[in-house]
């Protein structure tokens, strides 16, 4: 048994955490995804590839109900998505962390308060000095501990996807979305994001699905990469298995 | 005409569930509050500025007529009247569609566009409550009291126009102005100030929470948002004049 082999079985082991199943979505007369099934296992980190349009990030808005599926099952820890009561949702929410592509972060608040929102509301049992504590651990986290006082204006593209980072591992999430988290950045920071990411699975026991285009972030996170084509799973391995594909549309996305 | 019927129900829909969140017993009252600071403290200048202008310029336009009539002493009532009962309400109310419905179309738009609504959905709060009724129920109150500051700069106003070619002091003045005042002059300009207030809150939330996905979008927001309120507190008005009519 090879190495990737061997990371696939043991992962499939463990339990899954979000269960997708034949799931179906379309805008208009166009179909987006046609019958996708996916798995994330507790405490991997899942890679989701695909060309623009694909629908990647139209799946993880699915998972967490942004938008609605046409037909199929979203599973998440058990609890059926599609039919789930608004009371069941916000509380299944509190366990999923979303990165924003651009951060999201609310322009008309500090970084401060930006982390504060969530935390106020999800971790009510938490007095000021906790609250405060929790806060400064998480940009310590980041690489970002002055930051506290901005506005988001004042941060630069990496910085803002930092603390959109931050904003989402501070409630402690179970499951973590990103959508496209290095997109936009320059290779170096690119590459912090990514190690970043790692330290936050490593930190905080996260279990991911990660949207990207970037192959060196792929590198750097995948524990295991599907990739999605005329709105289903096209194939599904290690960053090994998709180097060495023979396939024409996986090594011209590769290389 | 299907597109016209589908706006009429998701109009309607937004209203109502504005309502039902309104009631939720988790009402957002930090927020509630520094938006009626918004919508309040920051239209005051404006509407300063232009509930005097208001008032001086109809004096000097109204004083001739009546000095025709030998009706001079009847003009500071009925400045007061029509600012009161009329032009304060309708005047104000404009200048809000223009600067709180465009600005709460573009803010809302602009956070739809760049995913902040949805990020604060899935924080688990209820944009509805946090945002919309918030800025609805904070329209709705300030809008009143902006009205009776633009009502009373008018009236000072009045009072400077009386003074460029005459001579009459405040008291007298006052007097004059407020004697043949009655409670239902006031009534149905404050009753219908709520109203403007929730068009106001209404149209502009409503524009921007359902703002397209595109930069663009954020223009149409605040753009239709300042039409279609001027021209719903124009027809509010309407409404709440023959009501009035009805009643007294």
């Amino acid at each position: 048994m090879t190495k990737a082999e061997s990371t696939q079985t043991a992962l499939e082991q463990t339990q899954a955490v979000i269960e997708v199943r034949d799931l179906k979505i379309s805008f208009g007369d166009q179909p987006v995804l046609n019958g996708l099934n996916l798995d994330l296992y507790e405490g991997e980190n899942l890679v989701v590839l695909g060309k623009s349009g694909s629908g990647k990030s139209v799946l993880i808005k699915c998972i967490v109900q942004l938008l609605q599926a046409d037909s199929g099952s979203i599973k998440v820890f058990g609890k059926e998505m599609n039919n789930i009561g608004k009371k069941d949702l916000e509380e299944l929410r509190k366990d999923i962390g979303f990165l924003f592509q651009s951060g999201a972060l609310y322009d008309s608040m500090t970084v401060r308060q930006n982390l504060e929102f969530p935390l106020r509301r999800i971790r009510k049992e938490l007095d000021e000095k906790q609250i405060e504590a929790k806060v400064q651990e998480v940009l310590a986290n980041v690489g970002l501990p002055d930051t506290a006082d901005k506005m988001p204006s004042q941060l630069s593209g990496g910085m803002k996807k930092r603390i959109g980072l931050a904003r989402t591992i501070i409630v402690d999430p179970k499951i973590l979305l990103y959508d496209e988290p290095t997109t936009g950045l320059d290779p170096i920071t690119s590459d912090e994001i990514s190690q970043l990411m790692n330290a936050v699975k490593k930190q905080y026991k996260t279990s991911s699905i990660i949207i990207t285009h970037d192959i060196a972030c792929v590198k750097t996170v995948a524990d295991r990469i599907i990739m999605i084509n005329d709105g289903i799973l096209f194939k599904e391995g290690t960053y090994h298995d998709f180097t060495t594909s023979k396939d024409p549309f996986i090594s011209s996305y590769f290389n | 005409m299907k597109e016209f019927f589908e706006d009429v129900a998701s109009v309607t829909l937004f209203v109502w569930r504005t309502f039902r969140e309104a009631l939720s017993p988790k009402f957002e009252f930090r927020e509630f509050f520094y938006q009626c600071y918004q919508v309040g403290n920051k239209s005051l200048p404006l509407i300063a500025v232009t509930g005097f202008i208001m008032g001086l310029v109809l004096t000097i336009q109204s004083r001739p007529v009546l000095l025709q009539f030998g009706a001079e002493t009847m003009l500071p009532n009925m400045v007061a009247t029509s600012l009161i009962r009329e032009m304060g309400p309708v005047i104000t109310a404009l200048i809000c569609a223009g600067k709180i419905g465009s600005g709460m179309g573009a803010e809302l738009g602009s956070m739809k566009v760049s995913e902040q609504i949805d990020a604060m959905e899935i924080s688990s709060v209820n944009p509805m409550r946090y945002l919309i009724v918030t800025r609805v129920f904070a329209a709705i109150l300030m809008l009143p009291l902006l009205v009776l500051f633009a009502d009373a700069l008018g009236i000072l106003g009045c009072w400077l126009g009386l003074n460029i070619k005459g001579d009459i002091n405040f008291v007298l003045f006052f007097s004059q102005a407020f004697g043949r005042l009655e409670f239902m002059d006031f009534l149905p300009a404050v009753v219908k100030s709520f109203f403007f207030g929730g068009v106001i809150g209404f149209v502009g939330c409503y524009k921007g929470f359902h703002a397209g996905r595109g930069t663009e979008s954020v223009g149409i927001a605040a753009n239709s948002a300042v039409v279609m309120a001027s021209l719903l507190v124009i027809v509010v008005d309407v409404i709440a004049v023959q009501i009035t009519d009805m009643l007294i």
